[in-house]
């Protein structure tokens, strides 16, 4: 299955035939109340079917009352049809990683040779050699050879990724296929927990449990069902007194309208779809909650290589020291740069040759200083002579050891290309220094405009780079940025996310190296790359499958959707309530007082048909609204202020007028049809 | 119209400076949980109760009783102790005939006191919690409140009320000869005093059985306006104690907006309905004028609504006319100000049931800024949900369910003076009253019996006590939690939209809860009388 297939799988029609007819075999067996319980409304609603249908065969069975038990139950199917469609969509997800999922054989390394076995037979600290054209069976790390590999069964994504061992790209998925070369994997987790394992379990809900939002709303619900119950259980004293004998028919009618079930109906169906649509953006959560407290972060740490800038730094200019020409600091720059493989070197190289005019040659007898981070500094030493490039203090560090002097305009010349957002590379040979290259990276194509995005809903982000102050600062200010991490180290992140969570600051990150593992499991969210090491996987909350650091800002915008979900169904279904009360009752008590007719302001056809409009509004609405509910509210980046006022008006306001519009067509259709 | 925008723009300006006071003398109280808080709560209300119980059951043999006033019935010296220990006043008897100076002075004005003083400790320690300082100390709380804020305002209202004629004595009932030859027994007593503190402390009972209405506990129009003052100013403080304690004064200002709109919205009804003619005059060919029925001419044909909706939005409860005579959507008037019970409401604890209503908005709006719902930069979770959701319930049960219970018994449905519709409300009258701790009465009604007294004296203690603990448990869930910082993507609690919320949160739930009993009630009376 390709990336887009899956892509559609997720988002395509809500009402697709195969869910359809799952959900609704599926609504008939929620009913044992077992399962209803879960949602204390949805149980009420069941339990006034339950005795609208006892007083049918005890009490009277007339059009009316059956009308009204038909309608109770169909409200509760249609509720539990909500949450059942929800989860065949999350189902058909499950299903995909499923068939990733399979036995194969794979080659255990034991001592002195290998040896056959199933996949399902792997234990921690085995370890496996797989080559070109197999399975790799486990979740692991790689320990020994390179390989690249497959994972567009996990990802989607065609292209091959490079998977060997040390460095931080170690981490290898189950189900994943090495297309070359061939690695020794160390197990990380056993059959039945890898992490695809986890995901299949996660995303068919199997261990779904209700999220700390999702609680404290389930116990606003009930909190008002109790209120709505004693209101109507109230009533049938109360009706007695003015000698209006109430049915049980009607008082259920009344109850069921009050209690909040257009919420509690699409509860459920609104977490599945918030997880199911994280998928669809190819980040898997480990847990609902983790979405939903997506949506109360603040502030956003991201890594400025890579995911601010390009990534891949360029020299732009050579700037010489006075008394150097700036063709003799090239050709310094360039033979200093000899055996230097990263883009950095090479696009030192492609510039002096362009200024010298000439290709570069290979010095004799040389041999190559790598670059390392103790020393900071690389370049080429030969018989003759010392050539070094690095970080002002690195180099500086370097010519005074060897008695050399530092030119006055240096710190002049590096902190002027800093302060406009490059990179200064000071140039050494011996004990003199010649100049400063001048590495310039390039933002992201739109990033601002993605900044912009997040502050105007209110977060804040926060650059971290190994750059000097200068440096960071310029490049802050460019891509718009709130703050910044200069000379980061990686214990600052982690320090920069405690210092911030004592503020009350609510953090996510994303990171992929075994040294990002302790800030991805202090920070509040944390996504890491599937391309990360295992450790990275583990200690975040979510992975990213497309290893897009900016991955970020949509997991923020699914969990504030989730929420603003759930905020406007409640606001929506509470505010239906006012309509329904002028429908039901004056039709309760219009023939024990005449005079109340007049609150009738619908002017519907009969009492009966009142309270039956009213149910079959209030059941309707349910259906009505799954797509809803399942999209998920639009969200807007916008000030929470201005998000409020709007789906103030949408679900509020509206939800006040609508079910008069509602009611009233449902009335005339019943009378025109000539029902009730 | 003119007296009653006086009326409410002095207490709106004496408020505020009132406001700075009681946070200057209640502000410094830091330390202690509200477990530590509740527990001495707890233990000087059982006090409140033993005592005035105590005092009552034994004022025929306790001194200053120069009219020799006998023993009270058991259930009546229950009714009475829970309804001065709830701050509620409801008054099942008439101060007059039933009460020694003693008992009136010791037992009852005593416990209007330290009950309003209860009220404002509360506040206090929940604005304490919720800013994050620590519940303080009750004691200190009640010993500040009563002293030095009570104390010297009751005194000041009693001075300005003995000068416009609010007697202030220890003798005995004077014997006048009228004109007529006839001989009058004319009550009076330590009068000033206790009607002082029964306005400012949202406590409502009156030393003579006619409450406010009568010409020594109200003589002209200068008291009737000292009087009216002194119903709202400590509930319209009490807000801006809030403010000042929590450091949101914008947040506070909203509010104090949204309970002065209710209030101002509910007088302009009130006078409005008053002034169509009385019901009884309907199909009558008879000259027609305001309804002028049960009212005191002396303070005007305006001060009675005014003061009805007054006395209800505060959880006063004391009177100036007779509710009973009011036309019918005219007294759903003050039952709405009882059922929302936080248009300023009672000292102290008006503010505390805004709380429960703001965390319930705060809780469904705040949901849909994309965020997990906070108050004052606390996160609202399940925990603070039970404890709000509990909290509101309380009202509706004790109203409801009383009403309902007491309309199918016979010593509920036997007690009342009208058939239908206001008999109906009679009954919801005096529940609402005791539950919302208000204290007024609908009057006719015999709620002098066994069944009313210890009825309503279980529903004020109830409905006194669980609004108070539960948001004091709340706020100390909430203050256990760490404070998000203000951003473009928090919900705001210093806006007119917020305001919006509050109003909108106050108004459904109320509607939801009391609308079928207020069609049945006050609505059915105006409309079966508008078709006469």
């Amino acid at each position: 299955m390709t990336k887009t297939e899956r892509r559609e799988a997720r988002s395509s029609a809500i009402f697709n035939k195969q869910s359809a007819v799952y959900a609704a075999v599926q609504s008939f067996k929620m009913l044992s109340p077992k399962v209803m319980i879960k949602s204390p409304v949805m149980f009420v609603t069941e339990m006034g079917a339950v005795l609208t249908t006892l007083s049918l065969l005890t009490v009277s069975a007339d059009a009316y009352a059956v009308s009204v038990t038909v309608i109770l139950w169909l409200t509760v199917l249609f509720a539990n049809f909500a949450e059942a469609l929800a989860e065949a969509k999350g189902k058909a997800g499950a299903d995909s990683l499923k068939q990733v999922r399979r036995d194969t054989l794979c080659a255990r390394i034991t001592d002195g040779g290998s040896e056959q076995v199933s996949s399902s037979e792997l234990k921690v600290g085995d370890r496996v050699f797989v080559d070109a054209g197999n399975i790799i069976p486990c979740d692991g790390e790689v320990d020994k050879g390179i390989a690249s590999v497959d994972e567009s069964a996990i990802t989607g994504e065609s292209a091959p990724v490079i998977r060997e061992s040390g460095g931080d790209r170690t981490g290898v998925t189950a189900g994943t296929k090495v297309l070359t070369g061939g690695i020794e994997v160390v197990v990380t987790a056993g059959a039945g927990e890898s992490f695809l394992d986890r995901m299949i379990a996660l995303v068919e809900g199997a261990v779904r449990q209700k999220t700390p939002n999702e609680l404290a709303l389930t116990v606003t619900l009930s909190g008002l069902t109790l209120a709505f119950l004693l209101v109507t259980a109230a009533l049938l004293p109360i009706g007695r007194y003015f000698g209006a004998e109430l049915s049980i028919p009607t008082l259920t009618a009344l109850l069921v309208c009050l209690i909040p079930t257009t919420i509690s109906a699409l509860l459920p169906a609104i977490g599945i779809a918030g997880m199911n649509r994280a998928l669809a953006a190819n980040i898997l959560a480990k847990s609902g909650k983790a979405v939903e407290l997506a949506g109360d972060i603040d502030t956003i740490l991201l890594d400025k290589t890579g995911t601010i800038t390009v990534g891949n730094r360029q020299a732009v200019q050579f700037v010489p020291v006075s008394g150097t020409s700036e063709r003799e600091l090239a050709e310094t720059a360039m033979r200093a740069s000899f055996g230097d493989t990263t883009p950095e070197g090479k696009s030192i190289v492609v510039l002096a040759e362009n200024l010298l005019g000439r290709q570069a040659e290979t010095p004799a007898d040389a041999s190559v200083i790598n670059f390392s981070a103790h020393t900071r500094l690389s370049g080429v030493d030969s018989e003759r002579q010392m050539l070094r490039k690095g970080a002002y203090d690195a180099v500086t560090a370097f010519v005074g050891q060897n008695g050399g002097k530092i030119p006055a305009d240096l710190k002049e010349i590096t902190d002027r290309i800093a302060s406009s957002g490059c990179t200064p590379i000071v140039v050494a040979q011996d004990n003199e220094i010649l100049g400063v290259v001048s590495l310039s990276d390039v933002l992201k194509a739109g990033i601002q405009s993605r900044f912009a995005r997040l502050k105007a809903m209110g977060l804040r982000v926060i650059m971290v780079t190994g750059d000097n102050q200068l440096t960071a600062k310029a490049i802050a200010d460019e891509a718009g940025v709130d703050g910044f991490v200069a000379e980061a180290k990686p214990e600052d992140k982690l320090n920069y996310i405690r210092k911030e969570q004592k503020g009350g600051r609510l953090i996510a990150m994303i990171g992929d190296g075994t040294n990002d593992a302790p800030a991805l499991a202090q920070a509040d969210i944390g996504v890491a790359m599937n391309s990360g090491t295992q450790a990275a996987k583990e200690a975040g909350n979510m992975v990213d499958l497309d290893n897009n650091p900016t991955k970020l800002i949509e997991v923020i915008e699914v969990g504030k959707q989730l929420l603003m979900t759930r905020g406007a169904l409640t606001t929506f279904s509470v505010s239906n309530d006012v309509a329904k009360y002028f429908a039901i009752i004056p039709a309760m008590f219009v023939l024990a007082m005449p005079h109340l007719a007049g609150l009738n302001i619908m002017r519907l056809a009969s009492p009966e048909s009142a309270v039956l409009s009213a149910l079959i509004f209030n059941a309707v609405v349910i259906p009505a609204l799954i797509p809803l509910a399942i999209k998920g509210v639009r969200f807007r980046a916008m000030g929470a202020d201005a998000l409020l006022k709007r789906n103030l008006l949408i679900y509020g306001v509206g939800g006040v007028l609508l079910p008069f519009a509602g009611i009233k067509l449902i009335d005339m259709l019943l009378s025109a049809v000539g029902m009730f | 119209m003119i007296l009653v925008t006086i009326i409410i723009v002095v207490s709106a300006v004496l408020s505020w400076y009132l406001g700075q006071y009681m946070t200057y003398i209640l502000d410094n109280n830091t330390g202690g949980n509200w477990k530590s808080y509740l527990k001495q709560f707890a233990i000087f209300n059982v006090i409140m109760f033993a005592v005035g119980f105590a005092i009552l059951a034994s004022q025929q043999y306790l001194p200053l009783n120069p009219d020799g006033k006998g023993a009270l019935t058991f259930d009546l010296i229950f009714n009475t102790a829970a309804s001065f220990t709830t701050n509620t006043n409801l008054q099942h008897y008439s101060g007059e005939v039933s009460m020694s100076y003693f008992s009136q002075l010791f037992a009852l004005m005593w416990l209007q006191f330290v009950s309003a003083a209860t009220g404002i400790a509360a506040l206090a320690a929940l604005a304490r919690g919720l800013s994050g300082r620590g519940f303080g100390s009750f004691y200190k709380d009640m010993i500040s409140a009563a002293l030095y804020i009570l104390l010297p305002v009751a005194f000041l209202v009693a001075v300005l009320l003995i000068f416009t004629g609010v007697p202030m004595t220890f003798g005995g009932t004077v014997e006048a000869h009228t004109l007529e030859g006839a001989l009058q027994n004319i009550s009076r007593g330590p009068a000033a005093a206790f009607i002082a503190i029964k306005q400012l402390g949202s406590n409502g009972g009156g030393f003579f059985g006619p409450n406010s209405a009568h010409p020594f506990e109200n003589p002209n129009f200068w008291s009737n306006i000292i009087e009216s003052v002194s119903i709202i100013l400590i509930p319209m403080s009490c807000v801006w104690m809030f403010g000042r304690i929590t450091g949101k004064m914008r947040h506070a200002a909203v509010i104090f907006g949204v309970m002065l709109l209710l209030l101002v919205v509910k007088i302009s009804l009130a006078s409005y309905f008053e002034s169509a003619p009385t019901g009884a005059f309907a199909g009558l060919n008879i000259q027609k004028s305001v309804n002028l029925e049960g009212k005191e001419l002396r303070f005007g044909t305006s001060a009675a609504p005014l003061w009805a909706t007054l006395t209800t939005s505060t959880s006063n409860g004391s009177v100036n006319n007779m509710h009973d005579s009011l036309n019918p959507l005219t007294g759903l008037v003050p039952l709405t100000g009882m059922w929302l019970n936080e248009t300023f409401g009672g000292v102290g604890v008006g503010m505390i049931n805004m709380i429960i209503y703001i965390l319930t908005g705060v809780f469904i709006c705040g949901m849909m800024v994309g965020r997990t719902p906070e108050y004052l930069g606390r996160k609202v979770e399940t925990q603070e949900m039970k404890l709000v959701l509990l909290a509101l319930l309380v009202h509706p049960l004790c109203i409801l369910g009383g009403t309902a219970l007491f309309t199918v018994m016979p010593w509920g449905a036997e007690t009342v003076h009208n058939a239908g519709a206001h008999g109906f409300t009679e009954i919801l009258y005096e529940f609402t009253s005791a539950s919302a701790n208000n204290g007024s009465g609908f009057e006719g009604l015999g709620d002098n019996t066994p069944a009313w007294n210890i009825a309503t004296g279980i529903v004020m203690l109830v409905a006194r006590y669980a609004p108070i603990v539960l948001p004091l448990m709340a706020a100390g869930s909430l203050s256990a939690k760490k404070v998000s910082p203000d951003t473009s993507g928090t919900l705001h609690t210093d806006t007119m939209l917020f305001g919006a919320v509050i109003l909108g949160s106050i108004v459904f739930i109320g509607a939801l809860l009391f609308m079928p009993v207020a069609v049945l009630g006050p609505v059915s009376e105006h409309m079966a009388g508008a078709l006469k």
